[in-house]
């Protein structure tokens, strides 16, 4: 630990700067709302969305250092503000999707976007946690907003169970991580992750059953935050209930956040015990993927079935986890494009709400490839993207993340996985079939009256398209980004030689 | 270098598509969409005539390093397998619009015309990767614009046959992209660097194990699509239901892509199990001849009729191919040809009926020959080429298949014989049901006769299979090297395979002496 001098300290608050910047609009914004009507929030959403942007700009510039700053606490490397970074755009798209939502669904706008800025800095101190403290704080503040968040509407009975749900629920999973790291803490004897490492290598612990007992609270912790079968009971119920960005912000912000931490944790810090966790983990994979994707089969309303999809794409991540390090680079590849693809998605959705009353039946989309070519164009993107049709962002990545557990030697998993990405292809299918070979449906109102959600919409459409289509640079990113945390050598250092 | 003429083949349709989406007048759509599918018919011939028939490896090659990372190159190239297979796919799909544009598709012009040029961009790109996840990429972007182009054109059961269609290929395709990782791993190991380029792959050093379970995956992947039986019944009900130009593309072009992809991947990268499938592919292209030759005898309705000759019709190219001879694989690619022709053929002429009466009931039909002798004429050139009548193309890819299963397995042949009778058998049965006698329905009167257009869009098949069946000299002659290139492999092999027996016999009869004195042993001991 280097003690702290005065040129030291320069470097060291920049990482947390624009963690910063989150935490001092959040409180602005709730400051704000007090003197705006609660119906008119548009302002505080763009104030919102600058805040976002000014932070997204002060990570570009943490891209490429590395260290550790706050006596380890916080990681400073490239994976960090990779996730950051990602952190930041699905935030800067639920803010877009947001805009004219919050006011035709009267929710307060103050809490609404003071909420969600407080999320995004939970999400980024586990995305740059260094140890198991700021992973529980990260996790809980970002947790705590995402309940509240959930409930907000608070005429809608729906988004009333679906809070309530999500914070018991939570909390129980909370408990079991916490008493997952207070257990490798007491193994251990430290709660830093580079030092859980050194002393985990170092093979003096053998196979102690309080750390193992530590290492599958963890798991079990982790497993309930990315929804992985079977933690995943209010996955569906939440996503249903809680407001429709909301949704899309759990379905990606939360997910990545807990990807962030599960990562760092399982395939940088806890590799010495990989003989211990992945034999468990590749179970959980193939149970999440077939669970999650024969549960979405039986759905009529759109969001429940993304929400067992959602599921289905956690049990795709974790049979990278099941691969190991070796896959480090490809569960970031795949996350962000899961990222930019549901996030369409769900925006998607929001665009056919009807004012008033949220049927969100995939009924309601009969007809819409006729009547808003665009839209239905963009929705076919985004769902082929989610089966995993070349040339979208989604094949790229499932290619990515099957062809690292090949690698790794899971045959049979990855068997698995493709089966079910067949199964998947049904009732993503089914969404096209309404849209393109049916008639009916619902009216889509005043979409030109929205132009944030259609800038939503089409970004989202041409980032999947773009990330699919030329993948080299991201692939490039995202594998850097791996191994600025772990400095493992997977199959990536040696294939990204020309 | 190619100069980028591939490149411009596959893509240009695909800018068509774009420019299609931009534009709204009905009229103008189908008259741009056909000029877009010019283009890449005009490069093609132009391809032909540049192609060098004494070559056998790759021409017009393109390569550009794509993703990195993995290994995977841009790396385009045609040869005399694929060389004809392009030529039928440009064809049939001008043809396609050409038809389609004359009253067949009444709705949503704009999004047919795109779905049909984005499927050419998949059908030529699939023909000409030489990078197997470049190839793969084509494969699988070929499958969404038929699923919308049999969902929303289909008539009956139009979404429960996308959908089949679509299933039954993904599963096939999902495993075929596991063994084709697992096969760049086996590269990497043995050459120490990632490509998925096919030229290196053919050299990689497999385990027998490991080939037959690759060979298995890759194998399933294209007899579904091609498809052989059992693995065959999505195609009737994607047939029946799908448009007329859905149906003439699925059966002229896509089917081959099955076929093509046995050429190009399944037996040159593993030849030796390949060598060892002979008598289960020859039994199962033989099971798929007289199967499919005997339900379409049975069919009330004409699109499932022809749907089911297509099994039989793929049979005798499966049988070819897996003769691994020169005559057996050329008269396979041959009838490739010459089933995207007159099964095209076929297919039109049955949407051009079905237009105007809305069915395709046989039994609605009889005595047409009176009311619409052009039709009739045209249809019974199309019948015989299919039937296989000398002076007709069918004759030549039959008679070529039948020569190379001979050499290789003469009871396959001798059975695959009788699948040719049980065909013209059914076939004159239908003409006969459907042309002659007095017209019984009072309906077919006013049945109208073929239309300028319709005449314009089958005097080209009808050329084709009287030049395909008089001269098949510089057809086959094109075929040749590539053709003889790609058996060397096999040849290769079959030697390996030989001299690996012969070590197995030795060693067989070292192990029978010391068995036969224990039998005899045991035997004078029970006496």
């Amino acid at each position: 630990m280097t003690p702290f001098n005065v040129t030291a300290i320069n470097i060291v608050w920049l990482p947390i700067l624009p963690m910063i910047v989150i935490a001092i609009a959040a409180m602005v914004v709730l400051l704000a709302g007090v003197r705006i009507n609660e119906e008119d929030s548009e302002g505080l959403g763009w104030l919102t969305l600058a805040a976002l942007f000014v932070a997204f700009i002060l990570t570009l510039g943490i891209v490429g250092q590395s260290g550790v700053a706050f006596a380890g606490a916080i990681s400073i490397d490239s994976f960090a503000a990779y996730f950051e970074l990602a952190i930041l755009i699905a935030a800067m798209f639920t803010v877009l999707m947001s805009l004219d939502y919050a006011g035709e669904h009267h929710i307060p706008g103050a809490e609404y976007y003071s909420l969600l800025l407080f999320s995004v800095l939970g999400m980024m101190l586990m995305a740059t946690a260094g140890d198991l403290i700021i992973i529980f704080l990260g996790l809980e503040t970002m947790s705590l907003s995402v309940y509240v968040l959930a409930g907000i509407a608070r005429r809608d009975p729906k988004s009333n169970e679906a809070a309530i749900k999500y914070f018991l629920l939570g909390a129980f999973s909370t408990g079991f991580l916490l008493y997952g790291i207070a257990l490798v803490y007491g193994a251990t004897g430290t709660i830093k992750l580079g030092p859980i490492h050194t002393v985990l290598a170092s093979g003096a612990m053998g196979s102690n059953r309080m750390l193992l007992l530590g290492i599958g609270m963890l798991l079990i912790g982790f497993a309930f935050k990315v929804a992985a079968v079977p933690f995943h009971m209010w996955t569906p119920d939440v996503y249903e209930g809680a407001p429709t960005p909301i949704t899309a912000f759990m379905a990606v912000g939360v997910k990545l956040a807990a990807f962030a931490g599960f990562l760092r944790v399982f395939l940088v810090d806890l590799t010495p015990m990989t003989g211990e966790w992945s034999s468990v983990l590749w179970v959980v994979a193939a149970l999440t993927m077939t669970g999650g994707n024969l549960m979405a089969i039986a759905q009529t309303n759109i969001k429940r079935m993304l929400a067992y999809s959602s599921i289905a794409h956690a049990g795709y991540l974790l049979v990278g986890m099941t691969a190991g390090a070796g896959a480090g680079g490809a569960i970031l590849y795949y996350l962000v494009a899961y990222a930019f693809t549901n996030l369409g998605a769900f925006a998607v959705v929001i665009a056919l709400e009807r004012l008033g009353v949220p049927s969100n039946k995939i009924s309601d989309y009969r007809g819409l490839g006729t009547r808003h070519p665009l839209l239905a164009g963009a929705m076919a993107v985004f769902l082929l993207s989610l089966t995993g049709v070349p040339p979208m962002a989604g094949f790229v990545g499932k290619f990515y993340l099957f062809y690292a557990a090949l690698h790794q030697g899971y045959v049979g998993l990855v068997i698995i996985a493709v089966l079910n990405s067949v199964i998947s292809t049904y009732y993503y299918f089914s969404v096209l079939v309404a849209m393109y070979m049916q008639e009916g449906g619902v009216e889509v109102s005043r979409l030109s009256a929205r132009p944030a959600l259609v800038a939503a919409i089409g970004l989202a459409a041409i980032a999947t398209v773009v990330i699919g289509a030329y993948p080299q640079p991201y692939i490039g990113i995202a594998s850097n980004a791996f191994h600025s945390a772990s400095g493992a050598e997977g199959i990536h250092a040696a294939s990204l030689e020309p | 270098m190619g100069g980028g003429l591939l490149t411009a083949l596959i893509f240009l349709p695909l800018l068509g598509a774009l420019f299609i989406l931009m534009q709204s007048e009905e009229r103008a759509i189908w008259n741009s969409a056909f000029i877009f599918s010019l283009i890449p018919l005009a490069l093609s011939f132009y391809l032909l005539i540049a192609f060098d028939p004494h070559r056998a490896d790759y021409q017009f090659v393109e390569q550009y390093p794509w993703i990195p990372a993995f290994g995977i190159s841009y790396h385009l190239g045609v040869d005399g397998i694929s060389l004809f297979l392009v030529l039928l796919t440009t064809i049939l799909i001008s043809l396609s619009l050409l038809y389609s544009g004359g009253g067949d598709i009444e709705e949503r012009a704009r999004e047919f015309c795109f779905f049909i040029l984005v499927l050419e961009t998949g059908l030529l790109g699939t023909l000409l990767a030489v990078d197997l996840f470049l190839f793969y990429m084509f494969w699988e972007v070929m499958l969404i614009p038929m699923y919308f182009l049999i969902g929303i054109w289909g008539h009956g059961e139009r979404i429960y046959a996308a959908i089949k269609f679509v299933l039954f290929t993904m599963v096939g395709s999902l495993l075929m992209l596991v063994a084709i990782l697992y096969l760049v791993f086996a590269a990497r190991e043995h050459f120490g660097r990632l490509s998925f380029d096919l030229p290196l792959l053919y050299e990689v050093p497999l385990t027998v194990t490991e080939a037959r379970w690759l060979f298995a995956a890759f194998a399933l992947a294209f007899a579904i699509k091609v498809p052989m039986w059992p693995v065959h019944t999505w195609l009737p009900d994607a047939h029946t239901n799908a448009p007329t130009a859905g149906s003439v593309i699925l059966a002229g072009v896509m089917l081959k892509m099955g076929t093509y992809g046995f050429l190009r991947f399944a037996i040159p990268l593993f030849p030796d199990v390949a060598i060892e499938a002979i008598p289960l592919f020859m039994t199962l292209a033989v099971i798929g001849i007289i199967y499919g030759a005997l339900v379409a005898m049975m069919q009330p309705d004409l699109k499932r009729l022809i749907a089911y000759s297509s099994v039989s019709h793929l049979g005798f190219v499966m049988l070819g191919i897996f003769a691994l001879n020169p005559q057996g694989i050329e008269g396979a690619i041959y009838q490739m040809l010459n089933h995207g022709i007159s099964t095209g053929g076929l297919f039109l002429l049955v949407g051009m009926l079905y237009m105007r009466r809305h069915t395709r009931e046989i039994s609605e039909f009889g005595g047409l020959w009176h009311r619409v002798p052009v039709y009739a004429a045209i249809f019974m050139l199309v019948m015989l080429s299919s039937i296989g009548l000398p002076g007709l193309n069918g004759f030549v890819g039959e008679f070529l298949i039948m020569l190379g299963g001979f050499l290789r397995l003469r009871l396959a042949v001798v059975i695959a014989v009788v699948g040719v009778i049980l065909e013209a058998l059914y076939m004159l049965w239908t003409y006969e049901r459907v042309m002659f006698g007095p017209i019984v329905n009072a309906i077919n009167e006013k049945l109208a006769d073929l239309t300028t257009r319709e005449i314009a869009v089958m005097v080209p098949v009808i050329a084709l299979m009287f030049f395909m069946g008089l001269y098949p000299r510089p057809l086959i002659s094109r075929m040749e090297p590539s053709v003889n290139l790609m058996l060397a492999r096999v040849h290769i092999a079959q030697a390996r395979l030989d001299q690996k027996s012969d070590r197995r016999r030795l060693a067989t009869a070292d192990r029978h002496v010391p068995m036969t004195d224990h039998v005899s042993q045991i035997a004078a001991a029970a006496r």
